[in-house]
């Protein structure tokens, strides 16, 4: 934030951050802040019992051989979803920036499948990918390839990377649309007059003047990721075959939600909530100084 | 366009092109479900094009299917989820573009606090913090209420950030402008900082819209009032079998149903993504 | 609207409904359930007709999600005191419902204490004896409950020159009439849903095996897994054997791979008989028979029993005695012979009683719907013995799946029988001690 202060109000700012400082600190600060409590306690489901245990459930995490494995499934996911998603969405918002005929049709198309229940993309993606009567493994299979993600890591992990993409391209390009539009017209007629071809000109001066867009994308893919996934994978892989799609928020929901270890999933969620808030501090430490406001 | 190069536009329609076939399969899949008989979804191979049973799911959908669904009217449930919706994102909207000004435009103690705390709500999905989340509603009261599926979800990280990000490419020219024309921050919020943020908040709506209205476990356990039930329960309530199938045709067709008011905002809100809102100010 | 005075609100429009019964105001019932779908419309119809019959107690039937969503809705509402009278459990939270006694009204009990008639004897002992604890008390109201059996395609079985009426007994049968099927063109012999369920919990109380130490876990909470004997080695074993030459094919967890059922990929098809109607609906192209799970014949006391997966109903406490009354009395309206003839005709469920069951035979169901009756045969072979009364580990979801994660370890081929099941017992047994400690 290298502006500087153009107002000086000494009530005002409070007032303004109040309403979400409040819904924030009802809603989200209390519940982390009782998940940090639970993380030392061993307590039953109802809450009959409950027991001061220390750092046990955190020693249990660093002491759980399949907390590594699922450590590496996160990270290549993410990478996965977060690529694969801003990539597709900026060809494609680009592109839909740049035709004039049926703009608005396309337009509505690549955002409507943001509107898909996701209890229903997630029957769509099992029944399509589904080896015996998936339309997709059929054509997978036609060019060659024997489809089956119930048996092989490999084909599992890119099934979820490609549904929780998915999800995202729609989001992704959305912003990015807006983001173009907002980019004044005479820099970019003065870069062509330059005689600049119009890939150069992407490159040099439309996608920098998107790097504010961009960064918020790449923070809230990257996050989306890795917490907001764990019911597209339920219901797709379960996490298989043989643990090569759990991912950490996926332990957490199944320890903590289904399992009901309130005390294991919550150390579990204080690590992970770290882990992605010092990964989040690293973004706007060093990626955010190569943002052109 | 800046200049006219017609492979570009043949390029661009081709990619656009194959940007639908995949992002728009499972919406097509979805109709293509709703208008075949139940079974034909699990049935090798899959059916790719529309069958003759449109009108007969979606009027068993509309008029008298609702039963399996929870056995709430479509309608009620669409109206349910239209006021959640409706709520959650023009919350957020509201309460997030005062705290980004908050934050951007003022210097404060605990301003950066402030930013992270509001950014630490995107790590805590609701299903991980559900038991004290419902805790704090029922003694606030909310239980079976509008409000009590609507406030707890309505704290954005998401749409804070994001107008934060487009307030600081603001040029401070304006601000200096704004302020030598005498404006104090509200004016200048009110009159310049508003209507140059309208294409974000255009799109942050049809997000935020989506985002409410898909909403589902939240106000599945918020609420023990059959008349308080959304959409996305009767959804759910269809897909949800124990041992059996689901009945697809009736799924999909609710599904189709379920998509149209989010349509319709993109529709409608596309109209405010107008080029040149902030150049005309520059 | 805030949740008494809503109750209030509806308990009075209750009251002006009821036809005829005066000015009592009924009393309302919350029954939170996971029955999606047409289930759901009959567990309306099932609560209507109670509030039809009587005018002092609602039934308020509401649908809260997945199994896991209703159970951990319930526990969540309980820890804010708004829990609902009545919660429908799956199979696997009958340990962590059990191990609550300050939150759980045992049925047994409050059936005493509402001076109701309550005959434990009446319902089905291999159903019931699920939900009992070691004094044979019940502590949970069984409702919907089934058992993993065999469904077969005959069509198929007659092009391979086999008897369309005879499903194979043994797991020998299995090899050889799967091999004649392949031989006839089909890709695959069987596939099996819920592995953990079907292939393992079943699999060793049809041969009179122990799952666990301390009768399955029924004795306490410090009981071990006992899965790597060498009756589930073998079976493994065999089974992946089976994959590497098409008899077996995995086709996912849950009960993911009915499509290859109903696509005849795979001849035979080894699920929850609560599946029937949908093996009915879906199997288009061709005749479908029902028979019961294989075994080996040379297994001392096999075939045994089969044991029952679904879901019972739990009572939570913390309401007034007078709505326990009325909790009671919807317990003793479900378990009527001709309710439970009629949810156990159109679901598939099994009778819960054995009037339900001679009823529909009475009735002459089993001989329209040959094949509807294999369940309750199969769970009836034997009196149920401490192997095969059914299981009550802690944890048991992630348990499950454990072991589905580890087998999959064994269908792709990294893993060997014997190291996935050790594995097995290694992992679940940490999760037992957790779970001990936790609750003890």
């Amino acid at each position: 934030m290298h502006q500087s202060s153009p107002f000086n109000h000494r009530l005002l700012p409070y007032l303004l951050v109040l309403p979400q400082i409040a819904v924030t600190l009802a809603f989200f600060i209390w519940p982390a802040l009782n998940a940090v409590w639970l993380s030392t306690r061993q307590e039953d489901a109802f809450g009959l019992s409950s027991e001061f245990v220390g750092l046990e459930h955190y020693i249990a995490i660093f002491h759980d051989g399949t907390y590594t494995r699922a450590l590496v499934n996160t990270a290549v996911f993410s990478t996965g979803v977060t690529v694969v998603s801003l990539a597709l969405a900026l060809l494609l918002a680009v592109m839909a920036d740049r035709v004039v005929r049926g703009a608005m049709v396309y337009k509505t198309l690549l955002i409507w499948p943001y509107a898909v229940a996701p209890a229903v993309a997630g029957v769509i993606w099992w029944l399509a990918f589904n080896p015996s009567i998936g339309v997709v493994a059929y054509f997978i299979n036609i060019l060659g390839y024997d489809w089956n993600h119930l048996i092989k890591a490999r084909d599992a992990m890119m099934l979820v990377i490609f549904a929780a993409a998915w999800k995202q391209i729609s989001y992704n390009f959305l912003f990015f649309l807006a983001g173009l539009q907002a980019i004044p017209r005479s820099l970019i007629e003065a870069a062509a007059l330059d005689g600049a071809s119009p890939f150069r000109r992407f490159w040099t001066v439309i996608f920098p003047l998107l790097s504010p867009t961009t960064f918020f994308l790449l923070v809230v893919n990257i996050i989306y990721a890795f917490f907001d996934t764990f019911a597209l994978i339920h219901a797709t892989t379960a996490g298989g075959p043989a643990g090569s799609t759990e991912t950490l928020v996926l332990k957490v929901f199944m320890d903590g939600f289904v399992g009901l270890d309130l005390g294991g999933s919550s150390a579990q969620s204080v690590v992970l909530m770290v882990m992605v808030m010092a990964l989040t501090v690293v973004q706007f430490r060093f990626v955010e100084r190569k943002v052109q406001y | 366009m800046v200049e006219n190069r017609p492979w570009l536009t043949v390029i661009a329609h081709v990619v656009l092109l194959l940007g639908l076939l995949i992002t728009a399969f499972p919406v097509w899949l979805t109709f293509v479900a709703s208008t075949h008989e139940g079974t034909a979804l699990t049935q090798f191979p899959m059916p790719l094009w529309p069958g003759s049973h449109f009108l007969d799911n979606y009027g068993t959908i509309l008029f008298s299917g609702a039963k399996a669904a929870g056995g709430q009217p479509v309608l009620l449930m669409l109206g349910n989820s239209l006021i959640v919706a409706l709520g959650i994102a023009v919350g957020k909207i509201a309460i997030s573009i005062i705290a980004a000004y908050a934050i951007v435009y003022f210097r404060f103690p605990l301003r950066q606090t402030f930013f992270w705390m509001i950014f630490m709500t995107l790590m805590l999905p609701v299903e991980v913090r559900i038991m004290p989340t419902f805790e704090i509603t029922a003694n606030l009261g909310l239980l079976n209420s509008y409000s009590g599926l609507i406030v707890p979800l309505i704290a954005s990280a998401t749409a804070t950030f994001l107008f934060r990000q487009f307030f600081l490419t603001i040029p401070v020219e304006l601000v200096e402008a704004a302020r030598l024309d005498g404006a104090g921050p509200i004016r200048f919020f009110r009159d310049v900082l508003l209507p140059l943020s309208r294409t974000n908040i255009a799109a942050l709506f049809v997000i935020l819209f989506i985002y409410g209205w898909n909403q589902y476990l939240w106000p599945l356990v918020v609420s023990t009032d059959p008349s308080l039930t959304t959409i996305m329960t009767g959804i759910n309530a269809l897909v949800r079998v124990p041992d059996s199938e689901p009945q697809w045709h009736l799924l999909m067709a609710m599904s189709m149903l379920a998509m149209l008011p989010p349509i319709l905002v993109v529709v409608v809100m596309q109209k405010l993504f107008v080029r040149g809102l902030v150049e005309t100010e520059k | 609207m805030k949740f008494r005075s809503l109750t209030l609100a509806t308990a009075s429009v209750a009251a002006t409904l009821a036809m005829g019964t005066g000015a009592n105001a009924a009393t309302e019932i919350q029954f939170w359930h996971a029955m999606g779908g047409e289930l759901g419309a009959k567990v309306q119809e099932i609560a209507d007709k109670f509030n039809a019959s009587q005018a002092d107690y609602k039934v308020v039937p509401v649908f809260k999600g997945t199994y896991t969503e209703t159970m951990t809705g319930a526990i969540t509402a309980f820890r804010a005191k708004q829990q609902p009278h009545i919660v429908q459990v799956f199979e696997v939270g009958t340990a962590t419902m059990m191990a609550a006694q300050g939150a759980v009204y045992p049925v047994y009990q409050l059936m005493a204490d509402a001076k109701l008639p309550f005959d434990a004897k009446s319902y089905l002992q291999a159903v019931s004896g699920y939900y009992t604890d070691t004094n044979g008390n019940m502590l949970s109201m069984p409702f919907n409950s089934s058992t993993p059996v065999l469904y077969y395609n005959k069509t198929a079985f007659a092009k391979a020159g086999l008897d369309p009426n005879t499903p194979p007994k043994t797991w020998k049968d299995v090899e050889t009439y799967s091999e004649k099927l392949l031989a006839a063109g089909y890709k695959c012999g069987f596939s099996t849903g819920w592995m953990p369920w079907v292939q393992m919990e079943t699999f060793l109380a049809l041969h009179n095996q122990p799952i666990g130490t301390k009768g399955n876990g029924f004795g306490g909470l410090d009981t071990e897994l006992t899965v790597n004997g060498p009756l589930e080695l073998r079976h493994i074993t065999n089974m992946a054997e089976w994959a590497k030459k098409g008899i077996f094919k995995y086709t996912g967890r849950r009960s993911d791979g009915a499509p290859s059922f109903y696509n005849e990929e795979c001849t035979m098809y080894m699920n929850s008989s609560g599946g029937y109607a949908g093996v009915k609906a879906n199997a288009k192209t061709f005749e479908f028979g029902v028979g019961m799970l294989p075994y080996y014949d040379d297994v001392k006391g096999a075939p045994q029993n089969s044991i029952i997966g679904g879901a019972a109903l739990w009572v939570l406490k913390g309401h007034k005695a007078e709505d326990y009354k009325g909790v009671g009395q919807f317990f003793n309206f479900i378990s009527k012979p001709e309710i439970q003839a009629d949810w156990h005709q159109v679901t598939g469920y099994l009778p819960i009683t054995t009037a339900a069951y001679e009823l529909s035979k009475a009735q002459g169901f089993y001989d329209r719907n040959p094949g509807t009756d294999m369940s309750v045969r199969q769970i009836n072979l034997n009196p149920p013995t401490e192997n095969s009364k059914g299981l009550r580990f802690g944890n048991y979801a992630q348990i499950r799946d454990v072991i589905d994660e580890e087998l999959e370890g064994v269908w792709s081929g990294q893993k060997t029988p014997k190291d996935a099941l050790d594995s097995i017992v290694k992992r679940g047994n940490d999760l037992l001690r957790k779970f001990e400690k936790t609750n003890g």
